[in-house]
């Protein structure tokens, strides 16, 4: 399984969601994920990845792409420090 | 002033999850402790509660929104589904500011304390679930009842260990009498029978261990009465404007007529006379009822050597050769003592019976203790029609809550 599989199947198990209905191309907005599902959905990727994503990162994770994104450059052990300000670029859905 | 009813009433408890089962129950003397099955209770000293015997949350609540709740929540849930039910109530969206919520708890949310610490301290984790503050608050139950039933007024949550929904019951009545609210759900949920809570329990040493027999554990003003069992569970009442239920044709239980709320400011756990009877004759003077007129007390009878004689003192004080005829029954001795719910649980119980003219017994009681000396209603329901009674709570912390309560004729 890869990470973009893994973290479809952790999304649909915490938010309690068919995983059929989690695609790469779903936004938290369109699966109804709020700031607090978003909160734990990272603690369940941190767990499970056994890894720590931080805060800067986490706060502008607003999609599944998103979020895979930044695990693989994480799990690569890349410098992700540039992550935060692209998601806060002209995603949409990070302007919340 | 404006009068008080109170228009619906829901229960979840050991001896039953609707108040109809569970006033049935009280009323043939059943039991609802039992040897604690929710986790391996073991190693403990006292393996007894009163336990919701087979509880499935699924029942209940979707997956997803018992992420968010703690046991206590849930079982405030559960009952405000009843006592809106009950009520009939449609609640408008013009009407939603003025709908309130008071909900006490002693303990918050125990069991999600208990897990997140057993995480951190035995498995060594470095970090908590996310949503383990939203489970313990105290307001918790308060917030998923506005939530669930779009209350939009005065809501707040009491924490006045085993008077909380006395508390909140009065805070309630008089809200909704001093004109800042037409209609609000008021009570208590606790779920405190985790390890870690029966363990800090068992160190205070007030607990009956029943000997091998969980039914007859708790008894109330008897002689050989050995502690008080925890138990779980909740009530909660809906109370209501009179002239807003009869505007809208609602069915009226019963009246709130006063609350008395004092303070012993004497000992941490240890209760005076003066502290309780003060609270009583607060609520006797709001409702402008002479202590002659009050046919049956719910007794706080916790059970414990202390309680039970300090309390039939604090009847004796207020009530003088009254004392005498009153009807007295302690219904912990069936439900056991659910901490932050037992006050709203209780009041469901002394309304039901004034209703319907039958007072539920003190179980278990076996013999006469010279400092309990009054009537305790033992072991057997009694027919009587009842006017009006007082559902009596008082705290360990030494806050005392009364609630005075008249049958709607």
């Amino acid at each position: 399984m890869n990470v973009g599989e893994k973290v479809v199947e952790i999304i649909a198990r915490e938010q309690h969601l068919d995983p059929a209905k989690v695609t790469m191309d779903s936004t938290f907005e369109e699966l109804g994920i709020d700031s607090l599902d978003g909160v734990n959905i990272l603690f369940a990727l941190e767990e499970e990845f056994k890894i720590d994503i931080p805060d800067t990162v986490a706060q502008n994770m607003k999609s599944v792409k998103q979020v895979v994104d930044s695990l693989t450059r994480v799990l690569e052990g890349k410098d992700i420090s540039d992550l935060a300000a692209m998601a806060k670029g002209g995603s949409p859905a990070a302007s919340s | 002033m404006r009068r008080v009813v109170i228009t619906g009433m829901g229960v979840f408890t050991s001896l039953g999850r609707n108040k109809d089962c569970f006033f049935q129950n009280l009323v043939q003397g059943k039991s609802g402790i039992r040897r604690i099955s929710q986790f391996d209770s073991s190693s403990l000293s006292i393996k007894i509660a009163a336990e919701i015997a087979d509880y499935d949350p699924l029942d209940y609540f979707p997956a997803k929104q018992l992420d968010m709740l703690d046991k206590f929540a849930q079982f405030a849930l559960i009952a405000a589904r009843e006592a809106i039910e009950s009520s009939g109530i449609t609640i408008g969206d013009e009407e939603r500011p003025r709908f309130g919520v008071v909900m006490g708890s002693g303990m918050g949310g125990a069991g999600s304390f208990d897990a997140g610490y057993h995480n951190l301290y035995a498995r060594q984790a470095t970090r908590l679930h996310p949503f383990t503050i939203p489970r313990i608050m105290h307001n918790a139950a308060t917030s998923h009842i506005c939530m669930e039933f779009g209350a939009q007024g005065p809501a707040l949550a009491t924490a006045t260990a085993c008077s909380s929904s006395g508390h909140a019951i009065g805070e309630a009545f008089h809200m909704i009498k001093f004109g800042l609210a037409d209609v609000a759900l008021a009570g208590g949920a606790d779920a405190p029978i985790t390890y870690g809570m029966m363990r800090c329990w068992e160190s205070v040493r007030v607990l009956a261990s029943g000997n091998g027999n969980p039914a007859t554990a708790c008894r109330p003003f008897s002689a050989d009465r050995e502690g008080l069992v925890i138990g779980e569970g909740a009530g909660i009442v809906l109370l209501e404007d009179l002239e807003h239920a009869v505007r809208r044709g609602a069915t009226i239980y019963g009246e709130i007529a006063g609350c008395g709320m004092s303070s012993d400011a004497s000992h941490i756990t240890q209760p005076t006379v003066d502290g309780p009877a003060r609270a009583i004759r607060m609520a006797l003077a709001e409702g402008e009822v002479a202590p002659e007129e009050v046919d049956y007390i719910n007794a706080h009878g916790t059970g414990t050597r202390l309680n039970d004689a300090t309390e039939t003192s604090v009847i004796k004080e207020v009530f003088k050769e009254h004392a005498g005829k009153l009807a007295i029954s302690s219904t912990k001795s069936m439900h056991g003592h659910t901490m932050g719910a037992t006050g709203a649980i209780e009041l469901v119980a002394t309304v039901m019976a004034l209703e319907r003219g039958v007072i539920p017994p003190t179980a278990n009681y076996t013999k006469p203790d010279p400092e309990c000396d009054l009537d305790y209603v033992p072991n057997q329901a009694r027919e009587k029609p009842i006017r009006t009674a007082l559902s009596n709570s008082f705290a360990f912390g030494g806050l005392n809550a009364v609630l005075l309560v008249r049958r709607w004729e």
